[in-house]
Formats: structure tokens, sequence, C-alpha cells
């Protein structure tokens, strides 16, 4: 450990940024210079996140870069952060993202440059600060905060029906997420602790862990999302600009991942065990209802939003299946889900920047002019599909292997997914690469400019690194997992 | 002797009063510009007043034979009373004088106006209650109407008195009531006198009923809210600020006063009153707010959804309540003073802003206003990290407190309902194209411009510093 308060510098640098960005006078001559500010300070945030991970330590299970100063004189909430094994890659895939994000906008973000970037920055700091927080107070509002940044790049800079969506991303996932105030303030009248650290194990009576999970639940299942509380997600993901899917899709809906790992399963066990059957039966609808719908899609950016869904659904099958295999393999599939659907919306979003059209009957035949983007996007889609050696296969297959010891329904159910995605995924490929052009406008299209590359690349190595090294990955948070499920199991008699 | 006769002018109130009278000389004998003389010397005579009331020089002599009460909770809301009136005449200065109602009166009127506040703040015995409300009232019914030639300033304040008029019957008959089965007009034998029994008689819950009515008038709690939004739209912006950010101060203080000294035995009696209020304004002025046009509308309608969360903190009944009201009202005051600071100053082709529709594409012109309003309106619907958060925080811990879990519940799901209306103004700043060409003018005096940025400081980085405030408000009890 170091006497630098390293994490705190890895939430506030993009704040001070945003505050350099502030001070710089927008015009014609310095949109450039808001650009570079943005995307250096991004790249500091992602460069700090990787020494966290350098520095982390792989034998403890427990919080590192623990920091802690009283915040409230009258109760005992406390600025309390730290990382531990599950929060680490969540830490990373967000500054990871959010740089690459900023520069994706480089160009096609061309009005209030200065403002786009000031919520960009304000929203890398609330990301962060989310998962590193140990206190559940500060937990909570960075999970909300998140609303106000993403309320705004989806209002100002996003498509046609952009308030409507903008509106309903807010208001339905600040429905789900106040029942999680008046959780919080139960367990802290409960406890007088908000310590995520101190409330791991069973504190509650069975009877009141059930309202608390369902409280946790409705914030959750709505940012995650869970069938049937998805609806605002394709709204948002479509209206949204390229950038603020990519968010969206690679951070937000990781949130609600990891509050069930966090809140359901470390603190409310008795719940999880008495609720799993219900997330199980919505997990399963969700991943074949949305792979169902993905097919019918005619919009590219619509089809990744549902797929998201269905991955997702993975993602909870994953987790409340409760065991080592399970929940790394949900782990997993959240990183790679996150690398893998934000890279397919930058993908998306190439092809948009130049035609401005998302319908797919549009494209047909990309492969004739843009050799080097249907390689790279063909290593995303068959991340999303789960081929062996990428990301996405590493994710499902743990999670094939751990549901097998809950139920052979819930295998089924999850396989079925993985069979659908393939479908839609290839038959999405299909229709807009293969083929011969046939639409005249896409006849003069560019393949992918150096920016581009310089975005794409990383990713895809980030998804083959996942897909052939996943223990690099697995490794650190094994030790925190494996306290989750031993408590589990313990409070449960297993 | 003789020393308390040089002391009595340290008693805020006895100062307060004869600082108003002087205002009211000095406006009267100054031939030019009566009307600035006057407000700074309002000004200046409620800042004088806040530091008497802070060092609280002479408490047991200010009691006047236990007519009044002067405790950590008076203290507190007193000197908000003091400082939202001082803030709310330096903000509205150039409003009053842009739109030719600058009559030294005004500010004289307020100032006896906060005088009855702050008496209605301490009172302890049903007399003085009623006299102090009595001479906010008054004061206020007059300056509702003070724009004599507008139809709308008129017609708002004659509807402000009847209403009003009728509140105080209706409040004075439940005082008869209350004296009539306890035979005592001061708090302490009320409570005396109650305590012998276990249950109250029928002719006494109908007195305790009829004082919240009238009491409710005075807070705006739905279903006695109807005055607000006329009141609000009608009178001048800059009388409309001072009611949103001054009076409901002082009735919420008595309302906690009057609930929790004489019938603090029998709160099973009263919450379910409170309870309801407290629902019901939450609801309506969640729901009613949504189709409002004007922003003065939308603001009475969000300060009756505000009032319905304070009111949270009294069914909740217990100490945590008092200090989370004591918190919130602070809040909520910070808020109105920032949001009408900007608004009393914002005008759109030489028009003062009213619409909402107004504000569309400010956000393009004038940028750090449209953000501030934006910070503003968050915190107002309680989205963190703004301070606006905080306060409801607060309550609802009060409410987990006393196992309101449903009236918890039903809060946060208001507060979901009211964020729509809040964020619709957001998204007209930023998301819309303005609607005319006619650019926007932010025209603020210096004094207005500090107090909006020492008020938008604390709202946005209360966060990083919350003790400030909450070390404040933990040595605050009615005790």
């Amino acid at each position: 450990m170091t006497d630098i308060p390293l994490l705190s510098l890895t939430i506030f640098l993009p704040l001070l940024g945003a505050v350099v960005i502030l001070l710089i006078k927008e015009d014609k001559s310095s949109v450039d210079n808001i650009r570079k500010v943005a995307l250096c300070t991004s790249i500091g945030v992602f460069l700090l996140s990787l020494l966290i991970w350098l520095q982390f330590d792989n034998s403890k299970a427990e919080y590192q870069f623990q920091e802690k100063i009283r915040w409230f004189s009258d109760f005992n909430f406390y600025y309390h952060i730290g990382i531990d094994g599950i929060s680490l890659f969540m830490v990373i895939l967000s500054t990871f993202l959010t740089s690459l994000c900023i520069l994706a906008s480089w160009e096609s973000i061309k009005i209030r440059v200065k403002e786009y970037m000031l919520a960009f920055l304000f929203l890398e700091t609330v990301m962060i600060g989310m998962f590193a927080s140990v206190d559940i107070l500060l937990f909570y509002i960075f999970f909300e905060a998140v609303l106000i940044p993403m309320y705004l790049i989806i209002g100002i800079w996003g498509g046609d029906r952009r308030i409507y969506a903008s509106f309903k991303f807010f208001l339905y996932t600040l429905l789900g997420s106040v029942l999680m105030l008046i959780a919080i303030v139960v367990i802290y009248k409960l406890t007088n602790s908000m310590s995520i650290a101190d409330l791991q194990g069973n504190y509650f009576s069975t009877n009141i862990q059930m309202y608390l999970w369902l409280a946790f639940f409705a914030s959750f299942a709505v940012k995650i999302p869970m069938w049937p509380f998805h609806t605002w997600l394709p709204d948002a993901h479509v209206e949204a600009p390229t950038s603020g899917s990519v968010i969206l899709a690679g951070v937000l809906l990781k949130m609600g991942g990891y509050g069930f790992i966090r809140f359901s399963l470390g603190m409310l066990p008795e719940a999880s065990e008495f609720f799993a059957p219900l997330i199980m039966t919505l997990s399963i609808i969700a991943v074949v209802y949305t792979s169902l719908v993905a097919i019918a899609q005619t919009d590219i950016k619509k089809l990744i939003a549902y797929s998201s869904v269905a991955h997702m659904g993975l993602v909870t099958i994953g987790i409340f299946i409760v065991n080592s295999q399970g929940l790394e393999g949900a782990m997993i599939q959240m990183i790679s889900h996150g690398v893998v659907s934000g890279a397919l919306f930058l993908c998306v979003g190439v092809i948009y920047d130049r035609m401005h059209t998302r319908e797919i009957k549009f494209y047909g035949g990309l492969v004739n002019r843009m050799p080097i983007y249907s390689t790279v996007f063909m290593i995303f889609m068959l991340g999303s599909v789960g081929l062996p050696g990428t990301s996405g296969f590493i994710g499902e297959f743990l999670i094939i292997v751990g549901s097998f010891k809950y139920s052979s329904i819930v295998v089924i159910g999850a396989a079925s997914g993985i069979i659908l995605s393939a479908v839609y995924m290839l038959y999405l490929y299909k229709r807009i690469i293969f083929g011969v052009i046939n639409n005249e406008k896409l006849k003069d299209i560019l393949d992918l400019n150096l920016r581009e590359k310089i975005i794409l690349i990383p990713l895809a190595i980030a998804v083959l690194l996942i897909g052939i090294f996943p223990n690099i990955f697995i490794e650190p948070m094994r030790l925190s997992l494996d306290l989750i499920i031993s408590n589990y199991e313990l409070v449960n008699g297993k | 002797m003789a020393n308390n006769l040089l002391t009595i002018f340290l008693v805020p109130e006895v100062s307060l009063s004869i600082l108003a009278i002087c205002s009211l000389m000095y406006g009267l004998f100054s031939k030019k510009n009566a009307f600035i003389k006057t407000t700074n010397f309002a000004t200046l005579s409620l800042l004088i007043v806040a530091v008497l009331i802070y060092f609280d020089f002479n408490t047991t002599f200010a009691s006047f034979d236990n007519y009044f009460l002067n405790n950590s909770f008076t203290k507190f809301f007193k000197i908000l009373t003091a400082i939202g009136a001082a803030a709310s005449l330096v903000i509205s200065k150039n409003y009053f004088i842009d739109s030719k109602i600058n009559k030294f009166e005004i500010p004289t009127l307020l100032l006896f106006s906060t005088l009855g506040m702050m008496l209605m703040i301490s009172a302890k015995d049903l007399m003085i209650m009623y006299l102090a409300i009595e001479l906010q009232s008054l004061s206020l019914y007059v300056v509702a109407a003070i724009k004599r030639n507008s139809l709308e300033s008129a017609e708002s304040g004659v509807k402000y008195f009847v209403l009003g008029a009728l509140s105080s019957g209706i409040l004075l008959y439940g005082f008869s009531l209350v004296y009539g089965f306890t035979g005592q007009t001061s708090f302490e034998g009320i409570y005396q006198s109650l305590s012998q029994i276990d249950k109250l008689p029928i002719g006494l819950v109908f007195g305790l009923v009829f004082v919240l009515v009238g009491l409710a008038f005075k807070v705006s709690a739905v279903p006695f809210h109807m005055w607000t939004p006329d009141v609000y739209e009608g009178a001048p912006t800059s009388i409309t600020a001072f009611f949103a950010i001054v009076p409901k101060l002082a009735a919420t203080a008595l309302i906690f006063r009057f609930c929790l000294e004489p019938f603090g035995n029998f709160d099973f009696e009263w919450t379910q009153v409170i309870f309801f209020l407290s629902v019901a304004s939450m609801f309506l002025g969640a729901v009613a707010a949504i189709a409002q046009k004007n922003l003065k509308r939308l603001l009475a309608y969000s300060s009756i959804g505000h009032v319905g969360y304070v009111l949270i903190a009294l069914v909740a009944a217990n100490d945590q309540g008092i200090k989370s009201a004591s918190i919130y009202m602070f809040i909520y005051l910070l808020m109105n003073i920032a949001f009408f600071s900007i608004l009393l100053s914002l005008k759109k082709a030489d028009v003062f802003v009213e619409k909402i529709d107004d504000l569309n594409g400010l956000s393009k012109s004038n940028p750090l206003i449209s953000l501030s309003i934006a910070i503003i309106m968050l915190s107002m619907a309680g989205i963190p990290p703004f301070m606006g958060f905080f306060g409801k925080l607060y309550v609802f811990i009060a409410a987990v407190e006393s196992q309101l879990y449903l009236l918890a519940i039903l809060g946060v799901l208001a507060s979901v309902v009211s964020a729509f209306y809040y964020l619709r103004i957001i998204k007209g700043m930023y998301f819309d194209e303005a609607s005319h060409t006619e650019s926007f003018e932010f025209i603020i005096t210096n004094h207005a411009k500090i107090i909006l940025t020492v008020v938008m400081f604390i709202i946005t980085f209360f966060i990083f510093y919350p003790s400030l405030l909450t070390n404040i408000v933990v040595g605050i009890s009615l005790n």
C-alpha cells in the first residue's frame, strides 16, 4: 500500500478534468483543446486504474486500497471506499470504455462539445465511485447520480425520439432505485452500520430479508434489466448517441449485476435462496424471449439492445445458482458483454457516421468495400455468440457448467439462449456484411480510418485476451467471490 | 430593573418591532428613493435581529410570563426566518423597482410579517399564537395585493384574504373548543390537564382537528392548499418569493410545536390527520404540477409537495423527526432562495420569465444560469448528489425510526412522479430550441449575485461537508 490515496485520485481525477474544461471558453478554435483535455484525463484515469490492478493483491478476499473518512457527524455514514475482486474489473471496464468513448465521439459529436465532455467526465467519476463504494449510502448516491449525465447525453445528443427515451430512462430507473433508498435506511436503523464489508453475512431475520430483497430487486432488476422490466432499454439504446449506448450497455447494466452479487447474495442470503426460482424463471424467459425478439429486429442498435437483455439473463442465472463456476462465469460474462456489446455499438456507430441510418435493409455487401471493418466486426460478433477463444465463450461455458449443479431445466434454457444468439448475430452479420452491394449509396463507403482502428483494435485484443487467458481475470476475483459463496452456503445449510 | 429595561432591547422580537416602526418612519420622511432606503434598512434590521437571536442575550427575560418559548428549535427556525426574509428582500429589490411597485410600505410590512412569524415560532399560548398568526397574515394580505392596478394581484390578495380569514375562523373555533375542554390556554397547562386522562373527549378531538385544519391552511397542505397556486401566480414574483421562502418556515415550526407540545401524549390522535395531509400533499403536489405551464404555479405545487415531506417527519413524532424537519426546511429555504433569485433577474424580450416555455433554449445563451437552474431542479427532485436529496434522506430516516414504512414508500413514489416536472424544466432548457429569437437578459444586483453564488455553492457541494449542517442540527430538540 502506498500513502497516495490512489482510489480517491482515480475517482476524482475526471472531475478535475471537468473543472479544467469548464474554464476553457468554447469556440471554433478551442473545441479541439476541450476534446484533448477530456481524452488525456480519461486516459490518465485508465492508467491509474491499471496501476490499481497491478498493485492488487490476489491473495486477499477483503477490500483493498481502503480509505475511510467520517462523513456525517450524526450518523455512521462514512466516505469509505475500497476495491475487491468483484469491483476491480468493473472499475477498469468503466475507465477503459470511457476513454474509448471520448475518442469515438471526436467527430460524431459536433454540437455542445464542452457540455458533452463535462457530462462524460462526470459520468466517469460517478461510475468509478459507485463500484468503489464500501459505504452503502455512498453507493446509493453514485448509483442515482448516474442518471443525471445519462439523461443529458440521451436528451441532448440523441436521435429523433430522444426526449421520450431520456424521460423513460430516467423515470423508470429512478422508480426502481428509490425503493432501495428505503431498504438502505431500514438496514441502517437495524444495524447502525452502512459498511458493505461489515454487513456481509446474515444479520437480518428471514422476514425482513424478504422485504429488503424485494426492494433491492426492484432497483437492480430494472437496471440490469430483467424481463419484464427491460422496456426502457431498447428505447434508450436506440436514441442515445453511439458513445452513450456504449457506456449504457458496457457499464450501467453491470451495476445491476454488481448489486445483485453485493447486496442480494452477500447480505440477504436466505431471501436470495428463497427467491432464486423466481430469478431463474424470469431469466430463462428473458434469454429465450428477447433472443427471439432480437431476430425480428430491423434496426441494428435495437437488435444489439435486445441481445444485451438476453446476455444479462445469463448473468442473473449465473449469479443466483451461487457456486464458484456460476459466479465466476457471471462476472466474466459481465466483463465480456461490456467489451463486446460496447464494441458492437461502436461498430454500428462507424457505419452510422457514414450513412446516417441503422436500418439493416440499407446495408449489405460491406465486405467488398470495408474488409478491415468486416474482420473486426466478426471478432465482436463471434464474441457475442460465444465462440471458443473469445471472451463470450468463457462466461457462457462457466455459467452452463455451474447451472448443471442447480437444475437441468435451467441448463436447457441457458443453452437455448446461446444457440439463439448465434442465430440472430450470424443472421445480422450475413445481412450487413456479406453479399453484393445493391445499394448505390454504399458504393463509396470508406473503410476504418486511423482513429476508428485505434478504438476498435484494443477492444478486439481485450475480447481475445479474456477468451484465451481467462485466468488473469478470474484469479483476482476468486477469493472475494468464494467469501460470498461460503457465507451463502453456511447460512442456507448446504 | 434598570438593567432589565436596557436589555429588553436585546430581545429579538422587541428590537424587531421597534426597527419595523423606525422603518415606517424612515420611509415616510425620506423624500427621495424611499423604497431603496427602507429596503436596505429592513434588510439590515433583519440581519441585526438574526445576530441577536444567535447570541441569545437574555433568554429567561424573553419568556414574558411563560408566553414565549425559547429553545434550540425556535432559535434555529427564527434565524432561518430572519435570514430568509432578508435574502428575499435583497433578491427582489431589482424586480420591485423594475415593475414599478417600489413602495416603501412593502419592506415595512414584510418586517411586521416577519415579526409575526417569529412570535408564531415562539408562541406558547393559544392567544399569543392566534395574535401572531394574524399579525403575519394581515401584513401578507396587503402585500399580495400591492400591485393595485393589476387585476391578478388584487384577485390574489382578495383570495388570500378570504381563505385566510376562513382558516383563522376555523382555527379560533378550534381554540375555543380546546379551551372549553381543558380550561387552559397555555401549552403547558393543556399538557398538564391532558396528562390526567387516557382518552381525548370527542369535543377535544374536534378542537384538535379544527386547529390542525387552520394550521394546514397556513402551511398549504392538501386539501387546504387551494389558495397557494392562485396567490403564487397572481402576486408579483418578488412577493411570491417571500411567500415561498419565509411563511412556510414559521407555519411548519408552529404545527410541529402545537402537535408535539400540548398534545404530545396523544400522538395517535393527530398522526392520523397529519398522515393523510402528508400523503395527499405529496401526491397532489406531484401530480397537479405536471399540467402547469406557469413557473410560479409549478413552484406552488412543488412547495405543496415539499410540505408533504416535512409532515412525514411530524408523523414520525420522534426526536429525529424534529431534526429532520429542521434540515428539510433549511434546504427548502436555500433551494427557493436560489431559484427565485434567478427568476427575479431573468428577462426574455424585456419581460420577466414566467412560463416554463420561456426557458426553452436558455442553455445556449446562458450556460451558467441554466446549469444553476438544472441543479436546483434536480435538488428539489431529491436526486443525489445535490442537497435536496439529504433533506429527503433525513425525513425517511425519521419515518423508518417510527416504523412508518408505508409512508416512506409512498413518499419515494411521489418523488418519482414529481421528478417528471422538474426534469421537464431541464428538458426545456437543454433539449428544446428557443421558440423566439429574442435573447435572454440576466440583470442582477451585486448583493443578489453574492447570495446566489453562495447558495448555489452550498447546494452543489453540500455532499462534501454535510457536517456543517448536521453539527448544528444535532443539538435541536423541543426540550
